[in-house]
């Protein structure tokens, strides 16, 4: 993407029917750590990876409790993450006194999605920098969303995003069809297991990720360090006979960088 | 009765702008409603009766109303505060169905949205003068409650408004079931509606009984009661009786 005349507005089109400001929105997105969502019929499992500042700092939280029937992962700027999930968090609750029942996510998701789009419509503001994977429950079951800058959303089985979700999203692909029926404990581990896509080649340990958990008799809530390192004892321990950990290898090197060239170094620093 | 909070500014024309912006007494009203769970759902009764006063004035008012798909709403007290809560009732089911999106308002939500309401037009002293009762049905469990017009609000296996309280409650608390049939279910609260009709001076003969289950609401054809008169202790009832009582 280069710079052009029709960039500078959110307000501005380009003769091609483009808002730049809108897109260069969603290149912010992929240049935070990855997230990642996947559900089955009942349940639903977020995480994503623990970046830290540097060696000094503690990592930055991506995945916060909006209720007890919905999360959310963010990837991109986190301050606005941050002020959407209080956003969130502040629907839910107005919702539950008013009714005395939980709002379902589906209605959540459009609220949000609108609070987008006034963004892309006014030229005093500039779009939310954060993509949002909301995963909760709802009458007819599990759902995850996902939020774009843009103010759009769209519904996923299963979905990566942030830096080298590419990796992630080609080994979901493989085995989405499988999730609605999967066991928690089967969600669980192919959400870790994706996870371990994106950390190309480094080796995973549960110190680099959190995952968040959802269900149906399950309120929302984070798994332990030694949970997670449970079950990655299971796969870890074997990675050469691992069928998945030959072929992650092979995928890692040939996954297309989509953070059009900048490494790590360059990420800005307010994006995590 | 009177519902006036004195504020102390000399200023009389103001005062009496802003007081009769607020409800002080109600003028039309409905007398007891009698709802009760059964097997497949919810029973309620009422009567058709609006009184002016100590006159009867309206024989053919509808105080039970379908709301949505999942609830039935009584009340008792004002008739046009009830007008009124159907209109809000109206616009909160229309959004929901304007979500278009599988979900719907079941009986315990619309119940907590009345209490938000009632309760907060009490803060304001200006309530709406009724006694709600909102029963339903959503994925096979019943649902009953009462909201009171400062907000007192519960739920229960049987409630009743007004004089029902005092009259049908005992009744029902000596002889509900949680397993009555639909025809068991009915006589029970034409039992109670019966009792009011001898005791309540502001009940008329002209009841209706609403049933919600999981297929939907269906409410009665207006009927009456049958009663009787011929008690020997009604016969000649000043005999032996000494002064004017």
């Amino acid at each position: 993407m280069f710079r052009n005349q029709y960039d500078t507005d959110v307000t501005t089109w380009s003769p091609t029917g483009r808002l730049f400001q809108v897109e260069y929105a969603m290149e912010a997105v992929k240049q935070g750590s990855a997230a990642i969502g996947l559900r089955s019929r009942s349940h639903v499992v977020l995480a994503s990876v623990n970046k830290a500042q540097s060696e000094l700092s503690s990592h930055q939280r991506k995945i916060f409790k909006v209720d007890d029937h919905i999360g959310v992962a963010i990837a991109g700027l986190t301050a606005d993450g941050r002020v959407l999930s209080r956003y969130m968090r502040s629907e839910s609750i107005n919702h539950s006194f008013t009714y005395e029942s939980p709002l379902p996510v589906g209605r959540l998701v459009v609220r949000l999605a609108d609070k987008a789009q006034v963004c892309t419509q006014r030229s005093w503001k500039r779009p939310y920098g954060v993509g949002l994977l909301v995963g909760g429950l709802d009458e007819s079951g599990a759902h995850l969303y996902y939020n774009c800058p843009s103010g759009n959303y769209f519904e996923y089985q299963a979905f990566a995003i942030g830096s080298r979700s590419q990796a992630a999203k080609t080994y979901l692909e493989r085995r989405f069809e499988s999730f609605n029926e999967s066991s928690r404990e089967d969600l669980i581990k192919d959400a870790i297991l994706a996870i371990r896509e994106t950390l190309q080649g480094e080796t995973l340990k549960s110190s680099l990720c959190t995952v968040s958990v959802l269900g149906v008799d399950e309120p929302f809530h984070f798994l332990d360090q030694e949970s997670i390192q449970k079950v990655i004892d299971t796969f870890e321990k074997v990675p050469e006979e691992e069928e998945d950990g030959g072929e992650a290898e092979a995928e890692a090197a040939a996954a297309p960088t989509e953070q059009g060239g900048a490494g790590d170094q360059d990420v800005a620093p307010m994006e995590m | 009765m009177t519902f006036t909070i004195p504020i102390d500014n000399g200023d009389a024309l103001k005062n009496a702008e802003a007081d009769s912006q607020r409800t002080l007494y109600p003028y039309v009203t409905g007398t007891s409603i009698v709802a009760i769970k059964y097997k497949d759902g919810v029973l309620m009764a009422s009567d058709m009766g609006g009184s002016y006063g100590s006159t009867l004035r309206y024989k053919n008012i509808e105080r039970v109303k379908a709301i949505g798909k999942h609830s039935l709403l009584g009340a008792s007290g004002e008739i046009s505060d009830f007008q009124e809560i159907l209109r809000y009732l109206d616009e909160l089911v229309l959004n929901d169905n304007m979500w278009d999106d599988g979900n719907s308002l079941g009986p315990k939500e619309v119940h907590n949205y009345l209490t938000r309401v009632m309760y907060n037009r009490r803060n304001k002293f200006n309530p709406l003068w009724n006694t709600l009762v909102l029963g339903g049905v959503k994925n096979g469990e019943s649902y009953l409650g009462m909201v009171s017009m400062i907000g007192v609000s519960f739920e229960d296996n049987h409630v009743a408004t007004g004089f029902g309280n005092h009259l049908a409650r005992p009744i029902l608390r000596d002889e509900w079931r949680a397993d009555l049939s639909f025809e068991d279910g009915v006589k029970l609260l034409e039992k109670c509606m019966r009792v009011l009709l001898y005791r309540d001076r502001s009940a008329i003969n002209k009841l209706q009984i609403a049933k919600i289950t999981e297929e939907g609401v269906t409410v009665s054809q207006p009927y009456s009661l049958k009663t009787f008169w011929e008690f020997q202790a009604f016969h000649n009832p000043t005999a032996g009786a000494q002064g004017s009582w």
